[in-house]
């Protein structure tokens, strides 16, 4: 225990001489969304900066702040001054930012989005006063962007760590009391509450037991995960030890998405410094309780989200879902008990036991506590990752924190694929899992996805269900062949075939398969058809009987136009058409040949800014008379 | 055997649990999985060819065709769908001429789709290799492969 007293204590010291900086300090955004913005490009450009204006600086990686909308981002703390951010930084823009800020100590406030500081900054607001952050309450994303994830001295500086020591004092059994108090629940998206896991697990019978950690983050639409893991991995590393302690499990497996290649090189760097701290192995601490990590890539299966199915996968077998019981907190992985928690169960444990559950309690409401994350995308003005109670209303986090939309919003999809789709009537719903469910949708793993008029939703339905029905693993008959019915009557729908009878059809098979299926991907597989059917019915209805598809998505239902007034000849389009369907001389107005229009959008897209005179090309669907 | 996949199995224990991650090395490797490398596995694991094609052919990781020289991949996750990335895999397939799955006859693209990058905020994406295009838009996706011969 001493020599990590003595660790934390050099950290803090290492801190604060880090905080009171001699030198200017630049923070660069580089997590996967950072990096796809343009941030590995920035960090060249900035040490090359630096040493043609012979300045010293020191460069941080750090990693996701939430708002992605402001990547790529870049931060700069000159001495005796606070952080200041700067946002949607391009090649250009940069070298200006840096002579003004680094050269000359002068904030460049006309690109500067906030100010980590307490006092107002030459007109600068502070970061955590934007709106999209303001009604945000950070635990689990506390250190997201504001430490550097590859240094664990940094972690322990701000009480990494604690929450682990805390529970290692106390026996394993108040560890679970705890986080009952706490009431926290499980956040993969069931909800089921972590301490009743806990407490079927630590009873079972065996010495060997199990702790997975399932980062197989498969819900296309959501990134909480990868950017915690990315920006904090000893968080989550942190809960693992105390999640492991709790149900008295000896080793631990983070079963993570390969496709997450920069969150699993962080897993194992943190893994190695938490062993040369003497965090991981043998005799943690000098105590009695020996834990050890593995990390498994995971191979690309969105089944493998379910629990019995990821223990498979991890056992080197085809990812299918067992029926249960027996439960996997009885017999599990190898057949010892073994406890599944989602990343952000474990991240928010690290909280919890350092700052003690009546502080959790703060948050949420009865029977929802604590925080959530979501990844809020789509069509909103602000998208990024944030962090709400439980309880917050839908139409504060899209139109407060999201920043509303362009155009009038239509639809808001909770869940993935598993989820709902929801319509405006629903917007003062509030965010919990009770609520949820009885709107027909489901928590899931926190993405949201918005939508606005552009957005069809019955193409959106068969999106969802395509996804499912190429995901189902094919053990269950209501899963396998019921989603892939569905897919051919939505199909068909979106193609103007469809009947009336088609929609009955779709219930009659949704309400089967959710009953009928083995596992959860099928259960929750028909939630997409099945609300959107109730609460978007009349467009169904429009593709079925009229044929048209009003937010011009469903390909076969559209055609594209020229007015013949608004064109000026331009020939952008005759360029960029890849099958020559566009045709006319220079400076008359063109002409689309439909029979050769493949609908690739090419057109609209340069029409819109890139031709003369724009908006000559538009897209229409219209009632067809046949 | 092949020394590449002899090295990549005296890394890992016989235990069958060690299938995937070895399934994993082999096609970091070779770029995929070679008839002759599951032969390999086989005997070192002690379970059947059979079984190797069952678990390889469940996961979308796993493919069996030698890859073209760059990997072209489209996300297709939600927020991308909902803003275009269909299109874009279109007009990939388009410009390209082959479908999506397929290695381009040169052997310049694979062109795949993913479920999702996890860059939903910067939707639609692509990724080449190892880089992730955000916000492309369909008009300069040929531009964009000019990079990449």
């Amino acid at each position: 225990m001493n020599n990590l007293t003595k660790r934390i204590e050099s950290a803090k010291e290492k801190w604060e001489a880090f905080q009171k900086n001699k030198e200017p300090i630049i923070y660069i955004g580089a997590a996967s969304c950072g990096r796809a913005a343009g941030a590995v490009q920035l960090l060249a450009q900035t040490d090359r900066w630096l040493k043609e204006n012979e300045l010293a600086a020191k460069v941080v990686q750090v990693g996701c702040i939430g708002p992605c909308y402001l990547e790529p981002l870049v931060d700069i703390q000159m001495p005796g001054q606070p952080r200041v951010s700067y946002n949607n930084v391009t090649p250009k823009l940069l070298p200006v930012i840096l002579g003004s800020h680094v050269g000359e100590s002068v904030p460049y406030a006309k690109a500067a989005i906030g100010h980590f500081g307490k006092e107002p900054l030459n007109g600068i607001p502070r970061f955590f006063d934007l709106p999209m952050l303001k009604p945000q309450v950070r635990v689990v994303l506390r250190n997201c962007g504001l430490i550097d994830p590859e240094q664990i001295d940094q972690y322990l500086a701000v009480d990494g760590y604690q929450g682990f020591m805390n529970a290692l004092k106390t026996p394993p059994d108040d560890v679970i009391g705890v986080v009952r108090r706490a009431g926290l629940r499980g956040r993969g998206g069931a909800g089921f509450p972590t301490f009743k896991k806990w407490t079927a697990c630590r009873n079972a019978p065996g010495n060997q037991k199990y702790l997975i950690c399932n980062a197989d983050e498969g819900d296309p639409g959501a990134f909480m995960n990868r950017s915690l893991i990315e920006s904090d991995p000893h968080a989550l590393l942190e809960g693992m030890l105390i999640a492991g302690y709790a149900i008295g499990a000896s080793h631990g497996i983070v079963y993570i998405r390969a496709e997450y290649p920069l969150a699993i090189e962080r897993l194992y760097q943190a893994m190695q410094q938490m062993r040369d701290y003497g965090l991981l192995g043998e005799h943690i601490l000098d105590s009695d309780f020996s834990f050890d990590i593995k990390v498994k890539e995971g191979a690309g299966a969105f089944v493998c989200g379910e629990e019995t199915a990821l223990i498979g996968s991890i056992e080197g077998k085809r990812g299918m879902p067992k029926s249960r019981p027996p439960f996997p907190a009885i017999s599990g992985l190898f057949g010892c008990p073994t406890i599944i928690n989602n990343v952000e169960t474990l991240g928010t444990l690290p909280n919890i036991l350092r700052n003690g559950p009546d502080w959790y309690n703060r948050f949420g409401k009865e029977g929802n506590r604590g925080t959530k994350t979501f990844s809020l995308v789509g069509k909103v003005r602000r998208q990024g990752l944030i962090e709400v109670q439980l309880g917050t209303s839908l139409r504060e986090i899209i139109f407060d924190i999201g920043g509303g939309l362009q155009k009038p919003f239509k639809a808001i999809q909770t869940g993935g694929p598993s989820g709902g789709c929801l319509s405006e009537e629903f917007l003062d719903l509030t965010v919990d899992y009770e609520s949820l469910t009885a709107a027909g949708s489901i928590m899931g793993s926190g993405g949201l996805i918005v939508m606005d008029e552009d957005t069809c939703v019955v193409d959106l339905a068969k999106y969802f269900l395509d996804f499912t029905q190429k995901e189902s693993c094919g053990k269950c008959t209501p899963c396998r062949v019921g989603t892939r019915h569905m897919v051919e009557i939505l199909t068909k729908i979106t193609h103007g075939e469809g009947s009336a009878e088609d929609l009955l059809a779709l219930r009659t098979l949704g309400d089967t398969i959710k009953k009928g299926a083995l596992c959860g991907l099928g259960q929750t597989a028909p939630n997409p058809v099945l609300t959107t059917l109730r609460y978007f019915r009349n467009e169904y209805l429009e593709h079925i009987k009229e044929q048209r598809c009003r937010a011009v998505v469903c390909k076969d239902l559209i055609e594209y136009r020229v007015i013949k007034e608004k064109c000026t000849g331009c020939q952008s389009c005759v360029k960029v058409c890849p099958t020559g369907a566009i045709s006319g001389p220079r400076s008359e107005p063109h002409n689309v040949d439909k029979t050769k229009c493949i609908k690739c959008r090419s057109c609209y897209v340069t029409c819109r800014f890139e031709a003369i005179a724009g908006d000559a090309i538009v897209i229409g669907s219209v009632e067809k008379t046949s | 055997m092949p020394e590449t996949v002899a090295a990549i199995l005296v890394k890992h224990s016989r235990k069958p649990e060690n299938l995937i991650p070895i399934l994993q090395d082999v096609q970091k490797e070779l770029g995929y999985i070679s008839p002759e490398s599951v032969k390999d596995i086989s005997r070192y694991l002690r379970i059947s060819e059979n079984q190797i094609f069952g678990v390889s052919s469940f996961y979308a990781q796993f493919r069996f065709t030698r890859p073209g020289r760059h990997s072209l991949k489209v996300c297709l996750g939600t927020a991308c769908h909902v803003r275009g990335g269909a299109t874009v895999l279109d007009t990939l397939e388009n410009v390209l001429g082959v479908k999506c799955g397929d290695t381009t006859p040169d052997a310049r693209f694979d062109l795949e789709r993913v479920a999702c990058l996890g860059c939903c905020a910067l939707s639609p994406v692509v990724q080449i290799d190892k880089r992730i295009y955000s916000r492309v838009a369909v008009n300069k996706l040929s531009e964009l492969l000019k990079f990449y011969e």
